[in-house]
């Protein structure tokens, strides 16, 4: 659900990120011509796309922006699938398997009200102040110093990111089809640089519309045909309790979100429902979906503001139904995962698979899944969804990266007087530079698998920090660029240092989750909400010090100095505020379903 | 989707026509052959109706959004 990154990188270390990768040797599904035939059409096609728009992607505007002509659906669709990582998907599925549907809290209250609050209540005032990043906010209501941090750590970590991402797709193509990783490295690199440098950010929304729409076709099929085979939700619910009262499955349970967050140590991921709340739901999510440049950059494109509020609303809805292709798979391999015997197959950890041993992770179950019950074409449908996943992430990444290098670090800082042309030249070099940084970051990740974490971790730190630092300069017009500034750099420094305190002394998770009973996962809520807190507190202390600018130079850019256009009057259906009050409803109707 | 000659649904009709048929039409070899793949469900004949559903869902994109057609 996060996505540069693996959701379990970014909102808690679900699985070790190289253990995650740690797959059976030999490979899961052998495609026919038919399923190359569907790999290889999709590429061509993606090609086509980036060739085609070419010639509409000649001004800085165009290349960076998309031209700003964006429809709602367009944007919210891309806004959602530059989320939608491979890694994500199957190992959110794994997830599923190992711990049931809690997982689900990553694409629900992870997800749903920090997409709303974006769109109703942040948006306006990145869309009126004509902003072309988030750093480029900052730098409008903070000044250069908390822009040029900003856009330095994000473009690094993007960029760094890209390159894991890229290793770690590499490497789930050779465990679950056994191809070459320099292969799936090259040509799927090549792919993403060829149509984001030749379309720019246009090809990149372009191509995420049509790989959501083949993640959608290529995985729904998996949890249709399993409920099929499990007599539906309640023959599913009959199974696994018989499954669990034989000994089969772990005992717990796996089809209910809320009702054992009571305690640490009521569920296995060792979580308390405060830290769901106020650390997922709001520390890292708000973080992630409201101040994430790669994500944030989609919806800046829309052709208006009532577009830009309404793609995070469309995409809202989209992000509520992932867990039909994600989370349910991973379920229901706990009951329909069966040997050639009729045995039911039980996946381990990661650790437990070794060379010769026939046992599968976790993690594989969305393959196994996939290979249980799709034939030829089918199955290659299902590989491409996971291929165009990768890629929507990727090519997420570098026209971020690219956007935020271009106009947050080049043109303020070395070619401040840089045409219109020059600056799309430069953007275009930067995306195949970006494209051969990751292939280098894959490549020494490739070579040192260790230091997987150590990027992953780095990743999450500048999220939650930026998140109290943009709030207050949104929402309060005394804030200070001396208070921007050491908010996000104090508040940073305390994620960094609860991170390191935690890995130089593991019990100190005790006292960072404030319980004993913590595990792995509630440490990143936890951090995360200890960083937003210091850098809301830290901009605030620092502010009230400090001189404010004057309320005039703050028009589009806070709450309460800014006149929001009015914009005209639709019909009741068109309108954002109906259909966020049907997201907030469906929303709390899963939840109290699930509870 | 303004300021392009082709919509972006243009292209996803596109695909998913070629897709479909191609699934559609292995279903179709599945069932006159009588060799179905060695899949759990193999009798429901999924490329059938999934192929099919994808064909029908990308001939109605490919017209509706064609290239020149307004609205």
């Amino acid at each position: 659900m996060f996505a540069s990154i693996p959701a379990f990188m970014a909102a808690g270390s679900l699985h070790a990120p190289a253990a995650l990768l740690a797959f059976s040797v030999t490979p899961l599904a052998h495609l026919s011509l038919l399923d190359l035939a569907v790999i290889a059409i999709y590429f061509g096609m993606v090609i086509w796309i980036g060739y085609y728009l070419k010639g509409q992607s000649n001004t800085s505007e165009e290349f960076f922006m998309a031209g700003r002509e964006m429809t709602a659906w367009i944007a919210g669709l891309s806004f959602v699938s530059a989320n939608l990582g491979s890694l994500e998907l199957m190992g959110w599925a794994g997830s599923a398997y190992q711990y049931g549907i809690l997982a689900a809290h990553w694409y629900w209250v992870g997800a749903i009200p920090a997409m709303l609050f974006l769109g109703m209540v942040m948006m306006p005032f990145y869309y009126v102040c004509k902003t072309h990043s988030v750093p480029g906010y900052l730098k409008l209501r903070y000044g250069q110093g908390s822009s040029v941090v900003a856009g330095f750590s994000f473009a690094f970590m993007t960029v760094l990111m890209s390159g894991v991402n890229m290793f770690s797709m590499a490497l789930v193509m050779k465990v679950v089809l056994g191809w070459n990783m320099d292969f799936s490295i090259i040509v799927s690199s090549l792919a993403v640089a060829a149509y984001v440098a030749l379309g720019g950010l246009r090809s990149a929304i372009f191509n995420e519309v049509l790989q959501f729409i083949l993640i959608w076709g290529g995985a729904l099929l998996v949890p249709i045909l399993g409920l099929i085979e499990a007599g539906g939700w309640t023959g599913f619910q009959a199974k696994l309790a018989h499954n669990i009262q034989a000994g089969l499955v772990p005992a717990g349970d796996y089809t209910h979100m809320w009702r054992s967050m009571g305690h640490f140590s009521d569920n296995p991921m060792g979580i308390h429902w405060t830290g769901i709340l106020f650390g997922l739901g709001f520390a890292i999510s708000f973080g992630y979906w409201t101040t994430d440049f790669l994500v944030v950059q989609r919806v800046l494109a829309a052709n208006s503001l009532r577009s830009a509020r309404l793609a995070p609303v469309i995409g809202s809805f989209f992000k509520m139904a992932v867990p039909f292709i994600v989370i349910l798979p991973g379920l229901l391999g706990l009951v329909a995962l069966t040997d050639s015997n009729g045995h039911l197959i039980r996946l381990v950890g990661e650790n437990l698979v070794t060379p010769g041993s026939g046992l599968h992770s976790y993690n594989e179950v969305l393959p196994l899944m996939m290979v249980r019950y799709l034939g030829p074409g089918l199955l290659g449908l299902g590989i491409t969804a996971l291929i165009a996943g990768f890629m929507s992430g990727m090519a997420g990444n570098v026209s971020a990266f690219t956007a935020v290098c271009t106009y947050d670090l080049y043109q303020p800082l070395i070619a401040k007087n840089a045409t219109d042309k020059h600056l799309v030249t430069f953007g275009r070099v930067m995306t195949v530079v970006g494209v051969i940084i990751s292939i280098a970051a894959a490549y020494t990740v490739m070579h040192a698998q260790g230091i997987m974490d150590y990027v992953q971790a780095l990743f999450g730190f500048f999220i939650s920090p930026l998140l109290g630092v943009v709030l207050m300069g949104m929402f309060w017009k005394r804030a200070t660029k001396e208070g921007g500034f050491w908010g996000l750099l104090l508040g940073t420094l305390t994620s960094i240092g609860l991170w390191a305190w935690v890995k130089v002394d593991p019990s100190a998770l005790k006292y960072v989750a404030i319980s004993p009973y913590a595990r792995d996962m509630a440490e990143n809520m936890y951090r995360a909400l200890w960083a937003v807190s210091v850098s809301v507190i830290v901009c605030l202390v620092v502010s009230l010090f400090t001189k404010a600018r004057p309320i005039a130079e703050l028009n589009g850019l806070v709450y309460g100095a800014t006149k929001l256009p009015v914009e005209e009057p639709v019909p009741f259906y068109k309108n954002e505020w109906f259909w966020t009050a049907i997201a907030i409803v469906g929303f709390l109707a899963l939840n109290i379903y699930f509870w | 989707m303004h300021g392009s000659k082709i919509p972006i649904w243009f292209f996803v009709g596109i695909l998913l026509t070629v897709y479909g048929a191609m699934i559609f039409g292995y279903g179709l070899v599945e069932v006159f052959t009588g060799q179905t793949a060695s899949v759990v469900l193999a009798h429901l004949h999924a490329p059938i109706w999934w192929g099919g559903l994808m064909l029908a869902l990308g001939l109605f994109y490919s017209v509706r959004f064609r290239p020149g057609r307004n609205g």
